[in-house]
């Protein structure tokens, strides 16, 4: 998958889950479960709707590497889909 | 004729508005059908009717505001034959085999009550009879068993549990096991002439969505682009309405609560290792869908501890504690744009850990798009918070008023503990209890809280 097609899929399904964030607003940087106040249903939710977008399977120990904007695209390109 | 009157959806509740009529005068129902949708403080409730019947007259339209017990409509309640158990049972009086083969005799229903009563304690029908202890009326309404159809076999002709029981219907009925539509989906399918039990569910825990069915449908029209470029103005300022207004009731039940119930305080810390090892061993088995939160071992713990300390679940009413034997969990949720919900996960004792994350994800997904049922909203009979995704250690809830207890849960968090004299490092989670002092004291509240300690030490038992 490429950055863009990554960023694309990450931005769509987060904005399912926290529909009042600008995504232009968001560090890529900064953790997003404190950014855009995700609890853990919101967090299980991201992960299984990128999970559905791309047919990824993400395993539970993967999940924090979601935890910032970099960390995902990188965890999504480098995935074998 | 009977009158259905405008809710009471919790205790912070003394008016609501009708949003929308889903059905029209001459349309009939079914018990537990979604039939109108009331806006209230705390967002738009779908309310549910405990009765069969036939609407007849629609007494407030859409975008009235009225007080809760106003009669909002009028319908009339499907003939029923009274169940052939009837005959068959011991010491029933003539007077109730008369009522039972020519319905309940029309007795005057009684006043609205605007009371901090649950709903269900207000039905019309369960006004025909005063026997009833409030744990057997819910039980009646959670088996779904009409009282008016009840033929008494306790003490001077009050209901039984057994009474309630023997007239339940065959579980296949239950309003839980129906198709899941969300009502504005089932409106849309009418409209585009689809069969909702045709479309796969893609919501949560299964509820088919307007999108299903649209997706169903294929391409959507224009027309639909038009109004919702319109929206947004409307609703943001809504919005900030319904905050302002949801600030405001959850003050004031907080305000009531602090000023009436005696509370107390206990808290007890929680050495998680084994649960959430289970909780990990567990989702390595599971696809994605199907994983498990720990919060859900937490909910659960809570619920079957009640079992072992029944005094925190029910309600205090008419100063008197009304314990409840079913043990419908409220769940604090927070809302994206502030506040907070409690709706209840019915019965959580008896669901599997599955169910209940099914539950929990379900109620969750609802509560932030505002689609609850009155059902969910005014049952809770104990509420759980769990702030630990929000790194707090430990959370002294205020209870919600008519109920008797609020249990919190604090962040799991890695601590010197000592196990067998040995030190170790443990992930430990503050469990802590707030009561109400007119029904329990601390004795029976560390019971508790031990209980749920000792349950969530035995996770694959849950």
């Amino acid at each position: 998958m490429k950055p863009a097609e990554a960023l694309a899929v990450i931005l769509s399904v987060l904005a399912d889950i926290a529909p009042e964030v600008d995504s232009d607003e968001i560090d890529p940087g900064v953790d997003l479960t404190e950014q855009l106040d995700l609890d853990s249903m919101d967090y299980l939710n991201w992960m299984l709707g990128i999970n559905q977008e791309t047919g990824i399977e993400i395993p539970e120990r993967d999940y924090p590497k979601f935890r910032t904007l970099h960390g995902a695209v990188d965890y999504l390109v480098g995935a074998r889909v | 004729m009977t009158d259905f009157k405008m809710p009471s959806l919790g205790a912070d509740m003394d008016r609501g508005k009708v949003v929308e009529w889903l059905l029209k005068e001459g349309d009939p129902f079914e018990r537990g059908g979604v039939i109108v949708l009331v806006e209230t403080d705390k967002g738009i409730i779908d309310v549910e009717i405990w009765d069969s019947g036939t609407m007849e007259e629609i007494v407030v339209g859409s975008g009235e505001e009225v007080a809760v017990g106003t009669v909002i409509a009028r319908y009339r309640p499907a003939e029923e034959e009274p169940p052939p158990i009837v005959v068959t049972l011991p010491e029933v009086g003539e007077r109730e085999i008369a009522e039972a083969i020519e319905g309940p005799a029309e007795e005057e229903m009684r006043p609205a009550a605007v009371t901090a009563e649950p709903a269900w304690a207000v039905g019309a029908n369960e006004a025909r009879h005063p026997h009833v202890t409030p744990p057997i009326r819910h039980l009646a309404h959670h088996l779904e068993v009409d009282m008016g159809t009840l033929i008494g076999t306790g003490p001077g002709g009050s209901i039984t549990r057994g009474d309630v029981e023997r007239a339940a219907r065959p579980p296949a009925t239950r309003p839980e096991e129906r198709l899941l539509i969300s009502p504005r989906a089932l409106r849309v399918a009418e409209e585009l002439g689809i069969d909702p039990a045709s479309v796969a569910g893609g919501g949560p825990g299964g509820v088919i969505t307007e999108d299903d069915i649209r997706a169903q449908a294929g391409p959507t029209e224009p027309p639909a682009v038009a109004t919702e470029s319109v929206q947004p103005v409307v609703e943001e300022d809504g919005a900030e309405k319904q905050r302002l207004a949801m600030r405001r009731a959850i003050g004031q039940v907080m305000a009531r609560s602090k000023r009436e119930i005696p509370h107390y305080y206990l808290g007890a810390d929680i050495d998680m290792t084994r649960a959430l090892a289970w909780v990990e061993e567990e989702n390595l088995r599971r696809s994605m869908a199907d994983r498990l939160l720990p919060a859900v071992l937490l909910l659960k713990a809570a619920a079957r501890a009640i079992g072992d300390v029944p005094e925190v679940n029910g309600f205090w009413l008419d100063d008197a504690f009304q314990p409840s034997d079913d043990i419908h969990l409220g769940v604090a949720v927070s809302l994206r744009h502030g506040g907070l919900i409690a709706p209840a996960i019915h019965h959580a004792d008896q669901k599997s850990l599955d169910e209940l994350m099914t539950a929990l994800k379900d109620i969750v997904a609802r509560a932030r798009t505002g689609r609850l049922r009155s059902s969910e909203m005014s049952d809770p009979t104990i509420t759980v918070t769990n702030l630990g995704d929000r790194g707090v250690g430990e959370v002294y809830g205020v209870i919600y008023a008519p109920q008797v207890a609020l249990i919190g849960f604090g962040k799991a968090t890695p601590r010197p503990w000592v196990v067998d004299g040995l030190l170790g490092i443990r992930p430990i989670v503050r469990a802590t209890l707030s009561a109400d002092h007119r029904v329990s004291d601390g004795h029976r509240g560390g019971i508790y809280l031990q209980a749920v300690d000792r349950y969530l030490q035995e996770p694959e038992q849950l």
